[in-house]
């Protein structure tokens, strides 16, 4: 599903330039779950947003459903295939839109045509009832504007979710609820996640495999079942595992 | 939830200020109420916007408002000090001031509000353009706007005018064209602010192209912002539009514009002192009621100040 | 522990909204001691605020009541600003979350632990970066000197954080109200910043009141936990009890973390209950 190899991305230019990734390289397979781990700086973020498209100043190799991406620019196919979510659900609405002007935008974004009914399905699917249909986002939790944030996300049918710290800027116990509704749509929509997080529990919860990233770096690929038996190669993966213990 | 609420009835301010709109429309009617009782909150704002209504007001029923025609001269009775007849005097060709200033309220509001259309879209575009696309883009047009910011306005404006002839229309051109270059500053900064949030890049990533991110996600930003701009530089522009008439490059006489009526009033202001001062002190007026406005406006729109 | 250093009965803090008040806490009942406080909760709880009413930092149209708020057996409820300031700082210190927002920007680290010492204690200059150098000394970083003269956005966020406690701590303050200290840290830096105030907080015989979203972190902490929902402390009990607690907020709370040593196909997901909100507290031996 996903083909990352030689990836560098980097920040300004010489001599203010700025590495942020160097040689990442690791791939997802279809309808896998992936984590990216490291701390803040680690480029894990970075990461997801080159692929995402929202950087441009970077080389070396993706290849998402077998096609190749260059640059910055993507194609409507890519946005049918990849879409993200991202970590604050203050910060990822738009403060002037309503639920149903983000879904109705990003439907007809992806030339969906039976909108109302689409709507209400995606509403549905992320856990919220209709009556949050015409909410704007001051209306609504934490939670809850995530749930709007996933669904859409989900409105152009992807493969591959980008989940950019979903749950870092919310409460635990709404947390369990986004991290279950997760685990819910994979398993429904037969989707591949590659989810960025700071918290291997988290990672350990939804993912089957992860990298662990420090500064730019991946420094091991291992699967959640070494993660769980804190079985890290790499000095740094087990001095991470025995700080969130 | 929603169900319950539905089935007992509900008086109509629960319905607007309701957490869950049932419909698109009560959602807008709910936001727009919310504003409203924001802005009624603010009791200065209030008596701008009474003011300003009753300006309009003036404006619109000038003929049936004013005692006498602006242009009827009596020369027997020039320069009158205000009384039962005059209630604001007469000027020097004997013409009653209310009824001028009646009528001058038509030009006064021509004026501001042709500026206050034109200047702040100009500014608008520009700006967010220069935001949003950066770049070279960016450098042209800022150094442009530069340009303008570096001329004071009222000698740019004088210049426009002297180069295209005094006339009403001239001026309102003048003044718009002085007057967009801060629009175009501030909108620039709100779109740079903008233009790197979370649900632009989730816009993007919907496939949404340039022009869309800038006209349904960047410009209700922006808008608010420069909405109370506007509304707190009225009084600027008003001065400046009378400030044109003053020297003679704006309305010319015989029409009842206020800058110009000061000027007629300026050789006699040591011994007739109501000549210049009622328009004068009607220019002060709308002025101050437009600087209120804006503030309460700021308190309802500017997301920066807003409580809660 | 004869008279408690701060001893807070029935605290409440109001806001008057359009929609009729809200009552961000409701009745708060606390006594601090020499010891580690924790005050658990999830956004919206009113631990923060619970702090902020405390330092007297709640500004209107929020009001702040309280049957009692003293600080060693005298009254800080609503102090006027001024004596309150002076408060502030030199007897009650707060470390905030993020130490970006809270270091002034254009003055250099050294001034500012400089001043704030300067404000509470006096004394001259030289007297004054003797104490900032042992402050940075005390708060482990390495070449105090260097540090002094470097601008906050020149340092990370773990030394940003040191350096704010450092701050708090320069005028010997008896009470440190730490709100989400460690939040905005890495995990690997969190643990340091944490011994290194818990440190300073022993040995000077602080009251710490540490107000924090997480319960492991708060257990692993403090001495004894408040856990708060809804403006109101739901229960009470001391720190190494965290997991047999009783009430269903906090055992909810608890369960709904996933944890990598218990794999769970789903998390057990809170049901809030209304009774929750006002249920009385079963009386606890501290309050």
């Amino acid at each position: 599903m996903l083909n990352v190899s030689d990836l560098d991305v980097w920040f300004g230019d010489p001599p203010d330039r700025v590495d942020a990734v160097r040689d990442a390289a690791f791939s997802v397979s279809k309808g896998e779950s992936f984590g990216l781990v490291g701390e803040s700086g680690s480029g894990k973020s970075t990461i997801l947003r080159a692929i995402a498209g929202l950087i441009d100043s970077w080389s070396g190799q993706i290849e998402v459903d077998g096609t190749r991406i260059e640059g910055a620019r993507r194609d409507r196919a890519f946005y049918k295939t990849v879409q993200m979510v991202f970590q604050d659900p203050y910060a990822s609405l738009h403060p002037r839109h309503s639920v149903d002007a983000v879904l109705s935008e990003a439907l007809r974004l992806q030339g969906m045509g039976d909108i109302d009914r689409r709507i209400t399905r995606l509403l549905e699917d992320v856990g919220l009832g209709k009556g949050f249909r015409f909410r704007y986002p001051h209306q609504l939790s934490g939670g809850q504007r995530q749930r709007v944030a996933i669904a859409r996300a989900l409105a152009a049918e992807p493969r591959l979710l980008l989940l950019d710290e979903p749950t870092s800027a919310l409460d635990v116990s709404v947390q369990a609820e986004i991290l279950n509704l997760l685990k819910e749509l994979r398993e429904e929509h037969g989707l591949t996640y590659v989810m960025v997080s700071h918290d291997l529990a988290v990672v350990g919860h939804i993912c089957d495999r992860l990298a662990v990233m420090q500064q730019g770096q991946i420094v091991e690929i291992m699967s959640v079942d070494a993660l769980r038996r804190g079985a890290g190669e790499q000095d740094y993966t087990r001095h991470l595992i025995a700080a969130s213990q | 939830m929603s169900e319950t609420e539905l089935s007992r009835p509900i008086s109509r301010r629960e319905w607007l200020l309701s957490d869950a709109p049932q419909s698109r429309r009560q959602a807008q009617l709910g936001a727009l109420y919310q504003g409203w009782l924001t802005f009624r909150a603010n009791k200065l704002a209030m008596f701008g916007l009474i003011i300003l209504i009753l300006l309009f007001g003036m404006a619109i029923f000038a003929p049936w408002l004013a005692p006498q025609s602006p242009f009827s001269q009596n020369l027997a009775d020039r320069l009158q000090p205000p009384s039962a007849a005059h209630w604001l005097g007469t000027d020097s060709f004997g013409r009653d001031i209310l009824s001028r200033l009646i009528h001058g309220s038509r030009i006064t509001l021509f004026i501001v509000g042709t500026v206050a259309l034109i200047a702040p879209v100009v500014g608008l575009l520009i700006g967010t353009i220069a935001g949003f696309a950066g770049g070279w883009v960016d450098q042209l047009l800022m150094r442009i706007t530069d340009i303008f910011l570096a001329f004071p306005k009222l000698i740019l404006a004088l210049a426009f005018v002297a180069a295209l002839g005094p006339s009403i229309g001239n001026a309102v051109l003048a003044l718009a064209l002085t007057a967009w270059p801060p629009y175009a500053r501030l909108a620039r900064a709100e779109t740079l602010t903008i233009r790197n949030a979370d649900y632009i890049a989730a816009a993007r990533l919907q496939g949404a192209g340039p022009m869309r991110l800038l006209i349904r996600h960047i410009w209700p930003l922006c808008v608010s912002s420069l909405i109370v701009r506007v509304a707190l530089d009225m009084a600027g522009i008003i001065l400046s539009a009378a400030g044109l008439g003053f020297l003679g490059l704006g309305a010319q006489p015989p029409m009842p514009e206020w800058g110009a009526m000061i000027s007629d009033g300026r050789i006699y202001i040591l011994d007739y002192w109501w000549v210049a001062a009622m328009p004068g002190l009607a220019i002060f007026i709308v002025s101050l009621a437009f600087n209120l406005l804006g503030d309460g406006l700021r308190d309802v729109l500017d997301p920066k100040g807003a409580k809660e | 522990m004869s008279t408690p250093l701060l001893s807070v009965k029935n605290l409440c803090v109001t806001f008057a909204s359009r929609r009729g008040d809200f009552q961000a806490v409701r009745g708060v009942s606390f006594e601090l001691g020499r010891e580690r406080l924790g005050v658990v909760g999830e956004s919206g709880s009113g631990k923060s605020m619970t702090g902020r009413a405390i330092l007297g930092l709640v500004r209107p149209p929020g009001r702040v009541t309280a049957d009692r708020m003293e600080l060693e057996g005298q009254s800080i409820l609503n102090l006027p600003e001024r004596r309150m300031r002076k408060l502030r700082g030199s007897r009650i210190s707060m470390v905030m979350q993020d130490p970006k927002f809270s270091l002034n920007p254009v003055m250099t680290v050294g001034d500012q632990i400089m001043e704030s010492y300067r404000l509470h204690a006096g004394g001259g200059r030289a007297a004054a970066r003797q104490k900032a150098l042992e402050m940075l000394n005390a708060v482990r970083i390495r070449d105090p000197e260097r540090v002094m003269d470097t601008y906050p956005h020149e340092v990370s966020g773990g030394m940003g954080q040191r350096i704010m406690i450092a701050m708090m701590l320069a005028p010997d303050p008896q009470i440190l109200i730490a709100d989400e200290p460690t939040s905005a840290l890495d995990v690997s830096v969190r643990g340091e910043v944490l011994n290194i105030m818990d440190g300073l907080v022993r040995d000077r015989g602080m009251g710490l009141i540490f107000i924090s979203h997480d319960l492991n972190l708060v257990a692993k902490f403090c001495d004894r936990v408040l856990i708060m929902y809804a403006g109101r402390v739901v229960e009470s009990l001391p720190a190494r009890d965290l997991h047999n607690a009783r009430h269903p907020y906090t055992q909810g709370l608890l369960r709904s973390l996933p944890r990598l040593d218990t794999p769970v196909e789903r998390l057990p997901v809170l049901q809030r209950e209304e009774s929750w909100r006002s249920g009385e507290l079963d009386p606890s031996p501290e309050t």
